[in-house]
């Protein structure tokens, strides 16, 4: 493609307060239609807003970990348009004076992505069309939602994507949204223009409106960059309109504006009081932030001396991360200890959601306690492995496992002993393996582990049955 | 004079009278009078009853509050929770609240008796209450006359003694001005004093609740029990008021600065502007200080009250969509056809106006030389106010430029008819306290008032002011004949 991407990305992020941005009623997801409302989030004449302080703090605490500057001073305004799913004929949301502006968000290269600004505002009802109907359920009405719009700095398909995954993973990690796309608790609207390399001015842009996966992204990015460069080869011009992203054709078109203006006639809501946020405040939900996903990332590998695929895996997940740290905390070594989650613990979960939930039935220290036998080579690894996932499904600790006598290691004399006799008592076997049918060498394996309860250390045993079989 | 509630409290304490008695004594003169006066559009005396069999058994407590089991009225724009409240627009037809405003939810822990609620002109825009889809309500002192507006039927129904008090909301004079057209007391509280939540918004930053009374004390007495903050309203204040106003109503204007500020006599009709002199020569003989000041940005108040209200109202009154609640038009195509037709059958042509101009003095490109500047003006006007009453305890002026309007005058324009709230609306635009009081008659004898004005959250003040004017002026205007006759 002879064009370079300009490209954009506003983000709707459903925050996970308890209770909605202006009124009382509880945020949580489906529940039967229109049963998690009040008159204030249905519009009812005469009710007012009560802004939801902790919705303030969830936006700060965006703010802080996308290093962003927080307006210490801010206000809600009215955004004016009339759709059946917004109540009140207008939305408050926040227009000149968004709590935070001016942070990034860094990608693996080193690039930054600006981010221009983040708003706090209430989301809108939803539309249900069956039987030739039309209904409305405001259960989502009021919901808190921060919109984090992004400097038209991203350039290709894979830094869409890989923005949009940043963020997600960073906002899961401050604990202030599940932002599940295909929930809608993560909805991201994807800017695009084409332009020649080295011409600084923009191009036309469209929006690809409300994609729900990281893969979709990436995915639309690409067919609208096709689209437009098509069109711009054929010597045609783009129209700046809204697009959908069709997943089962890969492709964008066309979408029907909802809004039949542009104007919204935004102006201070006066039900809602200007407020201010203490300093003291800001730096308190500073300190109050988790150390974010990334710098982990860089402290397990430079300090901690971990392969970076393994500490990218524990890394990623705020609770896995946490229980890494806390095997740590009680003396495990980061070795063992990082090799037992990612290969063990991780192979008992398949999704992300798993993963990011991590709902283990050990404690921290009941698993350091199962590590630490490993780091002082009382139990191989192997039956590390077995007792942890014995461990794991079943909840008990390690002592309901693993008995003292079982913690007593073979010695090499006893070791050898043991070979000596594994190969007077399988005369078969020793022949096979001699004659090149290698895998007979499992049947003194077995006789081995056999006589030690799974104690050997089964390497050792095989460097001294090949010399006593003479290979 | 009429029985005040504390007269009627004791009455009610000693037996000489029951709640229900009481209450049966004004829904006869309702049934009586109404059908001429239309101060009320919706009756409630079912629950009146019961509310007063209840109101009887609090009674018999020693604590039992001062307007327990007195019955009232509320102006049609405060939501009664199962009771019809239309704001008197065909958009809400039929419109049964699930929620109780905040006043009304304090004053039925009072044990008030609610008679019903009361006429206004639709979403409360208007100076005559004539824009009401129930027809106009008439004044009481002459039923060719209108009752003022927007609380016409409140005021109404506070001269003909169809209510004890009642309810009104004032966003550029609606609780002032009638009273000053029906000759009764009506307080408009500093913005913020009075919880707005279950007030059916029109100008949301300057609504403010009050009530329209015979007397200033009874004015005080319902003041105390509706005032407050409120968890449920952000612009509510919890102010202190230190004790109860209506205690405290006795007070000499003697060493008083009373301000007085020739903005506010410009255009008035000079029998008004004459007896409002005549009051200030009385505060002067009685030893108050008259202090000339000068207000110069007030010429700019009323095209800021317009820009500011009707840039709200389009706003608020937004919701109306036929949708949730209210009237919806018969046929449609399409929901977008539905919404446009239900909105323009079923709001009057004062308030389509207003909605038109809010929406044109906020659209993109007119947003800075209208709803800005109305904005910045309104600031100044604060200053001004600010340091008047740097000078001054109270302010003086009258309540509007003119007594009553004949009914269906067709001789004044929209914008004539906004004229008439100049004196009004500065008081809304900068948030302050006032109250307009009964000041005397015109030559036809229609009701004439004064309004003292004082600073944020010092009702006590102006209160005592216009009680003290009260007391020496005596009952100046002749009370109405009939009513409930208590």
């Amino acid at each position: 493609m002879n064009y370079e991407i300009v490209c954009g990305i506003e983000t709707h992020i459903e925050l996970a307060t308890k209770t909605k941005i202006f009124c009382g009623c509880t945020t949580e997801f489906g529940g039967e239609p229109n049963t998690h409302c009040c008159p204030v989030c249905t519009g009812q004449p005469g009710s007012l807003p009560i802004l939801n302080q902790k919705v303030v703090e969830y936006a700060i605490k965006a703010g802080l970990a996308l290093n962003c500057k927080i307006n210490t001073k801010s206000h809600m305004d009215r955004k004016n348009y009339v759709y059946p799913d917004l109540p009140k004929a207008y939305q408050i949301s926040q227009y000149d004076e968004p709590l935070c502006e001016k942070g990034y968000i860094e990608l693996d290269s080193g690039k930054r992505i600006g981010i221009t600004r983040i708003h706090i505002e209430e989301d809108a009802g939803k539309l249900i069309h069956e039987n030739g109907y039309t209904y409305i359920d405001y259960n989502r009405s009021g919901v808190p939602l921060i919109e984090i719009v992004s400097e038209p700095d991203i350039s290709s398909a894979e830094e869409a994507k890989e923005y949009a995954e940043k963020l997600q993973l960073i906002m899961r990690y401050i604990g202030i949204s599940d932002c599940k796309m295909q929930e809608g608790s993560m909805r991201c609207d994807v800017n695009l223009s084409l332009r020649k390399p080295g011409d600084p001015r923009f191009g036309v842009r469209t929006e690809i409106k409300n994609i729900n996966s990281l893969s979709f992204i990436q995915k639309a990015v690409m067919a609208e960059a096709e689209r437009q460069a098509d069109i711009l080869d054929a010597g045609g011009t783009i129209v700046q309109q809204t697009m959908r992203y069709d997943e089962g054709t890969n492709s964008t078109t066309p979408m029907r504006d909802k809004e039949n203006s542009d104007d919204y006639r935004y102006f201070p809501d006066p039900d809602i009081l200007r407020f201010s946020i203490d300093d003291e405040k800001v730096e308190e939900i500073r300190t109050s932030l988790p150390e974010l996903p990334f710098d982990k990332l860089k402290r397990y590998v430079n300090v901690l001396g971990l392969p970076e695929a393994t500490a990218k895996q524990i890394s990623r997940y705020r609770k896995v991360a946490e229980f890494f740290e806390g095997a740590l905390a009680e003396g495990a070594s980061v070795k063992n200890t990082a090799n037992l989650i990612v290969g063990t613990i991780f192979s008992n979960m398949d999704t992300e959601e798993e993963k990011e939930l991590f709902a283990v039935r050990i404690s921290a220290a009941q698993f350091a306690a199962l590590v630490k036998l490993a780091d002082e080579k009382k139990i191989n690894i192997g039956f590390a492995q077995s007792t942890l996932q014995k461990m794991l499904e079943s909840g008990k600790p390690v002592e309901e496992f693993i008995k003292p006598e079982d913690l007593v290691g073979i010695s090499n004399e006893e070791l050898e002993s043991l070979c000596k006799e594994a190969v007077d008592a399988n005369p078969k076997a020793v022949a096979d393996v001699r004659s090149g049918k290698d895998k007979a060498i499992n049947m003194l394996f077995g006789y081995i582990m056999k006589k030690t309860g799974g104690k050997a250390d089964i390497r050792k045993a095989e460097v001294l049955l090949r010399k006593l079989i003479g290979q | 004079m009429r029985t005040g509630i504390s007269e009627l409290a004791i009455r009610l304490r000693n037996r000489e009278i029951s709640a229900v008695e009481l209450t049966k004594a004004y829904i006869d003169a309702i049934e009586k009078l109404n059908p001429t006066l239309n101060a009320y559009v919706h009756l409630t005396f079912d629950t009146a009853l019961k509310a007063a069999e209840k109101a009887d058994q609090m009674l018999k407590e020693d604590d039992a509050p001062l307007l327990c089991g007195i019955p009232m009225a509320l102006k049609d724009n405060i939501c009664t929770d199962g009771l019809t409240t239309t704001c008197c627009s065909k958009i809400l037809k039929g419109f049964k609240p699930y929620h109780d405003a905040t006043v009304w939810e304090k004053l039925k822990a009072h044990g008030a008796v609610l008679l019903g609620k009361t006429n206004m002109d639709e979403f409360a825009m208007g100076s005559t209450s004539e824009t009401s889809c129930y027809g106009a309500p008439l004044n009481p002192r002459n039923t060719n006359y209108v009752t003022g507006g927007s609380s016409g039927g409140s005021a109404a129904a506070v001269c003909a003694n169809l209510a004890v008090y009642s309810l009104g909301s004032d966003t550029g004079g609606s609780i002032r001005q009638p009273a000053s057209f029906c000759g009764v007391v009506g307080l408009k509280p500093t913005y913020g004093a009075v919880s707005r939540y279950g007030l059916i918004a029109y100008g949301s930053s300057l609504d403010q609740i009050g009530p329209l009374t015979n007397s200033v004390k009874d004015a005080a007495i319902v003041f105390d029990a509706i005032k407050g903050g409120d968890k449920r309203d952000q612009t509510s204040v919890d102010y202190d008021y230190g004790s109860s106003l209506a205690e405290c109503l006795d007070r000499d204007v003697k060493g008083m600065r009373i301000g007085v500020a020739e903005e506010f006599f410009n255009g008035i009709n000079p029998e008004i502007k004459s007896k409002i002199e005549e009051a200030i020569k009385l505060f002067e003989i009685n030893g108050a200080v008259i202090e000339n000041i000068r207000l110069p940005a007030l010429k700019l108040a009323l095209p800021v009250y317009y820009i500011i209200a009707c840039a709200e109202a389009s706003s608020n009154l937004g919701r109306y969509d036929g949708i949730r609640y209210g009237y919806r038009t018969s046929f449609y195509t399409s929901i977008e056809d539905m919404i446009v037709k239900t909105r323009s059958e079923g709001f009057g042509d004062e308030v389509k106006r207003r909605i038109m101009l809010g929406t044109y003095v906020l659209s993109s490109g007119y947003y800075d030389a209208y709803y800005k500047k109305a904005c910045l003006i309104r600031e100044e006007i604060n200053r001004e106010f600010d340091a008047v009453f740097e000078k001054c305890d109270v302010l003086v002026a009258p309540t509007a430029p003119n007594t009553a309007f004949p009914l269906n005058y067709k001789g004044a324009s929209p914008v004539e008819m906004y004229l008439s709230d100049i004196c009004t609306v500065p008081v809304n635009i900068a948030g302050v306290p006032a109250i307009s009081v009964p000041c005397g008659e015109d030559a036809r004898g229609l009701p004439i008032g004064m309004q003292i004005i004082g600073r944020r959250f010092d009702e006590a003040t102006v209160l005592q002011v216009a009680h003290f004017y009260e007391q020496i002026a005596g009952k100046v205007i002749g009370a109405y004949e009939g009513g409930a006759g208590i």
